[in-house]
Protein backbone atom coordinates (compact mmCIF):
# COMPACT_ATOMS: atom_id res chain seq x y z
CA UNK A 1 0.00 0.00 0.00
CA UNK A 2 1.39 3.33 -0.95
CA UNK A 3 2.09 5.66 1.94
CA UNK A 4 -0.23 8.62 1.82
CA UNK A 5 1.22 12.05 1.45
CA UNK A 6 0.65 14.04 4.54
CA UNK A 7 -2.11 16.31 3.35
CA UNK A 8 -1.85 18.61 6.34
CA UNK A 9 0.38 21.55 5.53
CA UNK A 10 3.44 21.78 7.61
CA UNK A 11 3.02 25.25 9.01
CA UNK A 12 6.21 27.10 9.78
CA UNK A 13 6.09 30.31 11.80
CA UNK A 14 8.97 32.47 12.83
CA UNK A 15 9.24 35.57 14.89
CA UNK A 16 11.93 37.73 16.41
CA UNK A 17 11.65 38.65 20.08
CA UNK A 18 13.71 40.76 22.41
CA UNK A 19 14.35 39.88 26.05
CA UNK A 20 12.93 42.78 28.04
CA UNK A 21 13.07 41.80 31.69
CA UNK A 22 16.05 43.24 33.55
CA UNK A 23 17.40 39.91 34.81
CA UNK A 24 17.33 38.28 31.39
CA UNK A 25 16.63 34.66 30.57
CA UNK A 26 17.73 33.07 33.83
CA UNK A 27 16.37 29.76 34.99
CA UNK A 28 12.95 30.84 36.12
CA UNK A 29 11.96 32.54 32.83
CA UNK A 30 13.58 29.69 30.91
CA UNK A 31 11.28 27.28 32.72
CA UNK A 32 8.25 29.43 31.98
CA UNK A 33 9.22 29.44 28.32
CA UNK A 34 9.61 25.69 28.25
CA UNK A 35 6.29 25.21 30.06
CA UNK A 36 4.48 27.29 27.44
CA UNK A 37 6.35 25.65 24.55
CA UNK A 38 5.43 22.18 25.79
CA UNK A 39 1.73 22.98 25.54
CA UNK A 40 2.04 22.80 21.77
CA UNK A 41 2.56 19.87 19.43
CA UNK A 42 4.83 21.69 17.00
CA UNK A 43 8.62 21.63 17.09
CA UNK A 44 10.07 24.81 18.51
CA UNK A 45 13.59 26.07 18.05
CA UNK A 46 15.08 29.21 19.52
CA UNK A 47 18.21 30.86 18.16
CA UNK A 48 20.60 33.54 19.13
CA UNK A 49 23.46 34.31 16.78
CA UNK A 50 25.49 31.33 17.90
CA UNK A 51 23.14 28.56 18.94
CA UNK A 52 19.93 26.85 17.89
CA UNK A 53 18.26 25.17 20.83
CA UNK A 54 15.19 23.12 21.46
CA UNK A 55 12.60 25.46 22.95
CA UNK A 56 11.08 22.58 24.87
CA UNK A 57 14.25 21.60 26.70
CA UNK A 58 15.00 23.38 29.97
CA UNK A 59 18.69 22.43 29.78
CA UNK A 60 19.06 23.95 26.35
CA UNK A 61 16.96 27.05 27.01
CA UNK A 62 18.90 27.73 30.22
CA UNK A 63 22.09 27.53 28.23
CA UNK A 64 21.00 30.43 26.03
CA UNK A 65 21.22 32.61 29.14
CA UNK A 66 20.12 35.62 27.12
CA UNK A 67 20.69 38.99 28.75
CA UNK A 68 18.22 41.86 28.73
CA UNK A 69 18.22 43.37 25.24
CA UNK A 70 19.21 40.17 23.47
CA UNK A 71 17.26 39.36 20.34
CA UNK A 72 16.19 35.78 19.76
CA UNK A 73 14.46 34.06 16.88
CA UNK A 74 11.64 31.63 17.63
CA UNK A 75 10.70 29.13 14.95
CA UNK A 76 7.79 26.73 15.22
CA UNK A 77 6.93 23.90 12.81
CA UNK A 78 3.67 22.04 12.96
CA UNK A 79 -0.07 22.42 12.85
CA UNK A 80 -0.24 24.71 15.89
CA UNK A 81 2.88 26.70 15.03
CA UNK A 82 1.06 30.05 14.86
CA UNK A 83 -0.53 29.64 18.28
CA UNK A 84 2.80 28.59 19.75
CA UNK A 85 4.65 31.59 18.34
CA UNK A 86 1.90 33.94 19.52
CA UNK A 87 1.91 32.52 23.03
CA UNK A 88 5.69 32.66 23.31
CA UNK A 89 5.89 36.18 21.92
CA UNK A 90 3.33 37.31 24.47
CA UNK A 91 5.31 35.72 27.30
CA UNK A 92 8.61 37.22 26.24
CA UNK A 93 7.69 40.66 24.95
CA UNK A 94 4.40 41.59 26.58
CA UNK A 95 4.56 39.89 29.94
CA UNK A 96 8.40 39.90 30.09
CA UNK A 97 8.12 36.70 32.07
CA UNK A 98 6.17 38.65 34.74
CA UNK A 99 9.41 40.31 35.83
CA UNK A 100 10.34 43.99 35.89
CA UNK A 101 12.03 45.71 32.97
CA UNK A 102 15.10 47.83 33.78
CA UNK A 103 12.91 50.99 33.93
CA UNK A 104 10.36 49.36 36.19
CA UNK A 105 13.13 48.15 38.45
CA UNK A 106 14.53 51.66 38.85
CA UNK A 107 11.17 53.06 39.86
CA UNK A 108 10.25 50.15 42.12
CA UNK B 1 33.83 32.91 31.60
CA UNK B 2 35.58 29.72 32.76
CA UNK B 3 34.80 27.35 35.61
CA UNK B 4 38.08 28.44 37.19
CA UNK B 5 36.68 31.99 37.36
CA UNK B 6 33.81 31.13 39.70
CA UNK B 7 34.17 27.63 41.17
CA UNK B 8 35.72 27.60 44.63
CA UNK B 9 37.84 24.46 44.29
CA UNK B 10 38.55 24.33 48.04
CA UNK B 11 34.83 24.01 48.72
CA UNK B 12 34.17 21.01 46.45
CA UNK B 13 32.57 18.08 48.27
CA UNK B 14 33.21 14.80 46.45
CA UNK B 15 30.85 12.81 48.67
CA UNK B 16 28.12 14.76 50.40
CA UNK B 17 27.24 13.66 53.91
CA UNK B 18 23.67 14.94 53.77
CA UNK B 19 21.04 12.70 52.25
CA UNK B 20 18.27 15.27 51.85
CA UNK B 21 17.98 18.33 49.63
CA UNK B 22 18.07 20.99 52.34
CA UNK B 23 20.94 19.27 54.11
CA UNK B 24 22.92 19.23 50.87
CA UNK B 25 22.29 22.93 50.34
CA UNK B 26 23.43 23.70 53.89
CA UNK B 27 26.52 21.53 53.47
CA UNK B 28 27.57 23.26 50.25
CA UNK B 29 26.98 26.80 51.52
CA UNK B 30 28.88 25.92 54.71
CA UNK B 31 31.78 24.68 52.61
CA UNK B 32 31.95 28.08 50.90
CA UNK B 33 31.78 29.77 54.31
CA UNK B 34 34.62 27.60 55.65
CA UNK B 35 36.65 28.49 52.56
CA UNK B 36 36.28 32.08 53.73
CA UNK B 37 34.29 33.23 50.73
CA UNK B 38 31.14 34.52 52.43
CA UNK B 39 32.58 37.12 54.73
CA UNK B 40 33.01 37.09 58.50
CA UNK B 41 30.33 35.93 60.89
CA UNK B 42 27.91 33.10 60.33
CA UNK B 43 25.04 35.48 59.54
CA UNK B 44 25.59 35.48 55.78
CA UNK B 45 25.99 31.72 55.74
CA UNK B 46 22.65 31.09 57.44
CA UNK B 47 20.86 33.74 55.42
CA UNK B 48 22.16 32.25 52.19
CA UNK B 49 21.15 28.73 53.16
CA UNK B 50 17.60 29.92 53.89
CA UNK B 51 17.47 31.92 50.64
CA UNK B 52 18.64 29.00 48.49
CA UNK B 53 16.09 26.69 50.10
CA UNK B 54 13.36 29.28 49.55
CA UNK B 55 14.31 29.59 45.89
CA UNK B 56 14.41 25.83 45.55
CA UNK B 57 10.91 25.58 47.03
CA UNK B 58 9.60 28.03 44.44
CA UNK B 59 10.83 25.90 41.56
CA UNK B 60 13.14 22.90 41.59
CA UNK B 61 16.52 23.39 39.98
CA UNK B 62 16.74 19.66 39.44
CA UNK B 63 16.52 19.75 35.71
CA UNK B 64 16.83 16.06 35.18
CA UNK B 65 19.69 13.77 34.18
CA UNK B 66 20.95 13.62 37.76
CA UNK B 67 21.97 17.26 38.14
CA UNK B 68 20.69 20.21 40.14
CA UNK B 69 21.82 23.84 40.20
CA UNK B 70 20.47 25.50 43.36
CA UNK B 71 21.27 29.19 43.29
CA UNK B 72 20.53 32.56 44.81
CA UNK B 73 21.60 36.19 44.57
CA UNK B 74 23.10 37.67 47.74
CA UNK B 75 25.06 40.72 48.81
CA UNK B 76 27.72 38.58 50.49
CA UNK B 77 29.43 38.06 47.13
CA UNK B 78 30.77 40.64 44.69
CA UNK B 79 31.37 38.08 41.99
CA UNK B 80 29.69 34.84 41.10
CA UNK B 81 30.75 32.03 43.43
CA UNK B 82 29.97 28.34 43.08
CA UNK B 83 30.89 24.91 44.29
CA UNK B 84 30.19 21.30 43.40
CA UNK B 85 28.92 18.47 45.58
CA UNK B 86 28.33 14.87 44.61
CA UNK B 87 26.30 12.11 46.16
CA UNK B 88 26.78 8.49 45.18
CA UNK B 89 23.45 7.52 46.75
CA UNK B 90 21.40 10.24 45.06
CA UNK B 91 19.32 13.05 46.55
CA UNK B 92 15.65 13.79 46.02
CA UNK B 93 15.48 17.25 44.44
CA UNK B 94 11.95 16.87 43.08
CA UNK B 95 13.60 16.83 39.68
CA UNK B 96 11.74 17.29 36.44
CA UNK B 97 12.42 13.69 35.43
CA UNK B 98 11.57 12.45 38.94
CA UNK B 99 14.99 10.84 39.32
CA UNK B 100 17.63 11.36 42.01
CA UNK B 101 20.35 13.96 41.74
CA UNK B 102 23.99 12.89 41.89
CA UNK B 103 25.77 16.16 41.04
CA UNK B 104 24.87 19.50 42.60
CA UNK B 105 26.35 22.81 41.51
CA UNK B 106 25.45 25.54 44.00
CA UNK B 107 25.78 29.12 42.77
CA UNK B 108 25.72 32.43 44.64
CA UNK B 109 25.58 35.50 42.41
CA UNK B 110 25.96 39.18 43.23
CA UNK B 111 22.72 41.11 43.62
CA UNK B 112 23.22 43.76 40.98
CA UNK B 113 24.89 41.95 38.12
CA UNK B 114 22.41 39.76 36.25
CA UNK B 115 24.67 39.49 33.21
CA UNK B 116 27.43 37.80 35.20
CA UNK B 117 24.93 35.34 36.61
CA UNK B 118 23.76 34.55 33.08
CA UNK B 119 27.32 34.06 31.83
CA UNK B 120 27.87 31.49 34.55
CA UNK B 121 24.59 29.75 33.75
CA UNK B 122 25.58 29.60 30.11
CA UNK B 123 28.89 27.95 30.96
CA UNK B 124 27.37 25.49 33.39
CA UNK B 125 24.49 24.42 31.18
CA UNK B 126 26.64 24.19 28.09
CA UNK B 127 28.60 21.42 29.78
CA UNK B 128 25.84 19.86 31.85
CA UNK B 129 23.87 18.95 28.79
CA UNK B 130 26.74 16.89 27.40
CA UNK B 131 26.26 13.31 28.57
CA UNK B 132 30.00 12.66 28.59
CA UNK B 133 30.62 15.59 30.91
CA UNK B 134 27.89 14.50 33.34
CA UNK B 135 29.28 10.98 33.31
CA UNK B 136 32.86 12.11 33.96
CA UNK B 137 31.62 14.36 36.73
CA UNK B 138 29.68 11.59 38.39
CA UNK B 139 32.64 9.21 38.10
CA UNK B 140 34.98 11.67 39.84
CA UNK B 141 35.65 10.44 43.35
CA UNK B 142 37.88 13.15 44.80
CA UNK B 143 37.85 16.93 44.88
CA UNK B 144 41.05 16.89 42.79
CA UNK B 145 39.40 14.79 40.09
CA UNK B 146 36.43 17.14 39.96
CA UNK B 147 38.77 20.14 39.75
CA UNK B 148 40.77 18.47 36.97
CA UNK B 149 37.60 17.78 35.03
CA UNK B 150 36.41 21.38 35.32
CA UNK B 151 39.81 22.77 34.33
CA UNK B 152 39.89 20.43 31.37
CA UNK B 153 36.40 21.53 30.35
CA UNK B 154 37.70 25.10 30.41
CA UNK B 155 40.44 24.14 27.94
CA UNK B 156 38.29 21.84 25.84
CA UNK B 157 34.83 23.26 25.11
CA UNK B 158 33.60 20.04 23.52
CA UNK B 159 33.89 18.15 26.79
Amino acid sequence: MQAEENTLEKVVCETGVEIKNAEGLHMRPAMQFVDVANRFECDITVSNNENNVDGKSIMQMSMLAATCGTKLKIKAEGADAQQAVDALRELVEERHFDEPTPDERKKG
Amino acid sequence: MKFADFICFEAIIPELKARDRNGVIAELVSALYKADRLGKGKGNCEEIIKAVIKRENEASTGMGKGVAVPHVKHKAVKDVLATVGQSSVGIDFSSLDKRPVYSVILIISPVDNPDKHLQVMERIFKHLQVEKFRRFLRQSKTAEEIEDLLREADENPSL
